[in-house]
């Protein structure tokens, strides 16, 4: 399978939440506007391909009966990087996104592509699969946000979309709106992702 | 008897009442007509144009969705009509038209065609669209235009106003005015009396029975007599409370949904305790001043269970068989 295939299948396939529905705790938690998908999106990209490279390279070391806590402490070490990081660069945002950039050392996404493909693969190889993976999440998380931040406050990245004195759908930024906007999400990428397959 | 001296080979049941699912739908729109008539008489055409414009929408919303759906949708069979009639009471007559769309689409997108159509929805597609709209709107679904109040004026509802100012502020409503109607509220919120004899001829039908509404209505009664019998200064008495809100409106008419309630005696039973145990919780410690929708649809959740744990009893099922 070349790259750009690879690509293309992990943004629709195998997309961590559309297709695979890994990730979605902080998937429906952090998406209240397309900036904070967007950030929770790269923040985790950062960690699954540094993971995965650490991991790949160290995939002869770790003993098979403790790989799971050696992933974890590869992981966690990685988090602390992204959450000092953001708390020194973008202040704001790591506020707004608060526990869910330490609660990145559990996702499932990370520890699942550790286990399942970077303890088995080449670094290339793991380097980009974190990538498309990473880049597939913060794709679906910035689609989400996006939904629920033009829905629910008429705003999309800091500009005003629908006059000032319209009304918007306030549930869509609340927790039922995440759900279903998810929901809908996933009608339009599983047909998408039925086209794709269908064309090969 | 549907097809009288005809011998039908056929699972049983074999004796038909010739009821059907278009009938019972009508038969119960029609049983709303006293409901309606109190709610135009108190809030003149404004009540007629929600009504017509949610209904229309409603039944709208069906037949596009029976258009490109592959299944086959009968769109007139009263089910959407129904839908739209109890969302039109569940909002304030000033209600701009694009609410009542946003609501009709959410009832029979969301509420219903999402889980399969017509009995197979979780739960009641009106008032999840009412939930949806008073959590998205909460400006828009809370200020009530007052009945005979043609000069748009606005208040909030008994229970809103028990809820922001105190038992003191409720004083002056007496129980003939909750009853007749000569509050501040919804479409449907305003007369339980006309609800109520309009409901009767359901119960005459049989197509709702008296478990549901019983001990919903009852269970509201004592738990907030409870505190009413405690504490008479801070807590507004039983009938107040079985009076105002959607309590009439939700124990007859969405409570007993047939699609969204349990089947069995013990399980109506329950379903009902549950619906009114939940409205008085919300209403004395909750933070919004009307808990029946948010009763309702908690419950509706419970049904498969109910189900489960108190089947139906079929006859000529041998014990231990």
């Amino acid at each position: 399978m070349n790259v750009k295939e690879k690509l293309l299948k992990s943004f629709f396939v195998e997309n961590p939440v559309t297709g695979l529905l890994l990730g979605l705790c902080p998937t429906l938690a952090t998406t209240t506007s397309a900036e904070n998908g967007l950030g929770m999106g790269l923040a985790t990209t950062f960690v699954l391909v540094s993971s995965n490279v650490v991991i790949s390279l160290l995939r002869n070391v770790i003993p098979n009966r403790v790989r799971i806590p050696s992933f974890i402490v590869v992981i966690a070490t990685f988090v602390t990087i992204v959450d000092m990081g953001m708390q020194a660069t973008l202040y704001d945002l790591h506020k707004t996104l608060g526990l869910f950039i330490p609660l990145i050392v559990v996702n499932c996404i990370i520890l699942g592509r550790a286990e399942a493909f970077a303890s088995k693969n080449n670094l290339w190889d793991s380097f980009l699969d974190g990538l498309f993976m990473g880049l597939g999440f913060t794709f679906s998380l910035f689609i989400l946000g996006s939904v629920r931040e033009i829905l629910g406050t008429g705003n999309w990245l800091g500009m005003a979309l629908v006059p000032g004195d319209w009304s918007t759908i306030l549930v869509f930024v609340l927790a039922p709106g995440a759900f279903l906007s998810l929901g809908f999400i996933l009608v339009g990428m599983n047909k998408i992702a039925r086209v794709i397959e269908g064309g090969k | 008897m549907e097809a009288n001296g005809v011998l039908i080979m056929d699972s049983s049941p074999l004796g038909r009442t010739g009821e059907s699912t278009r009938k019972i739908m009508f038969t119960v729109c029609l049983t709303l007509v006293p409901a309606l008539a109190v709610s135009v008489w108190m809030f003149g055409w404004d009540a007629v144009r929600v009504l017509v414009l949610t209904a229309v929408f409603t039944v709208g919303v069906e037949a596009l969705i029976a258009k490109f759906s592959n299944t086959k949708i009968d769109y007139l069979d009263g089910s959407a009509l129904l839908t739209g009639i109890l969302l039109a009471m569940n909002v304030p007559s000033n209600a701009p038209w694009w609410m009542l769309l946003i609501g009709a689409v959410v009832a029979v997108v969301i509420g219903k065609q999402v889980f399969g159509g017509l009995g197979q929805n979780i739960f009641n597609p009106a008032l999840v669209a009412r939930v949806f709209l008073l959590i998205s709107f909460p400006m828009q679904m809370t200020s009530w235009p007052l009945p005979g109040a043609f000069d748009g004026t606005t208040g909030a509802t008994p229970l809103g106003i028990l809820k922001t100012e105190g038992i003191g502020a409720i004083k002056t409503i007496g129980v003939g005015d909750l009853a007749m109607g000569h509050i501040g509220g919804s479409l449907g919120e305003i007369s339980a009396l006309a609800l109520l004899i309009g409901s009767l001829y359901l119960f005459y039908k049989k197509y709702i029975t008296w478990e549901i509404p019983v001990a919903f209505i009852g269970t509201v009664f004592v738990f907030t007599g409870a505190f009413y019998l405690i504490n008479p200064a801070q807590y507004a008495s039983p009938v107040f409370h079985i009076f105002t809100g959607g309590l009439f409106l939700g124990a007859l008419y969405m409570a007993t949904d047939m699609v969204t309630s349990p089947l069995s005696f013990k399980g109506k039973l329950l379903f009902g305790f549950g619906c009114g145990f939940f409205t008085a919780l919300i209403r004395l410690f909750g933070s919004y001043p009307e808990g029946v929708s948010f009763a309702i649809l908690f419950m509706n959740a419970f049904v498969p269970l109910l189900d489960r744990y108190f089947p139906d009893k079929k006859f000529g099922m041998v014990k231990n068989g």
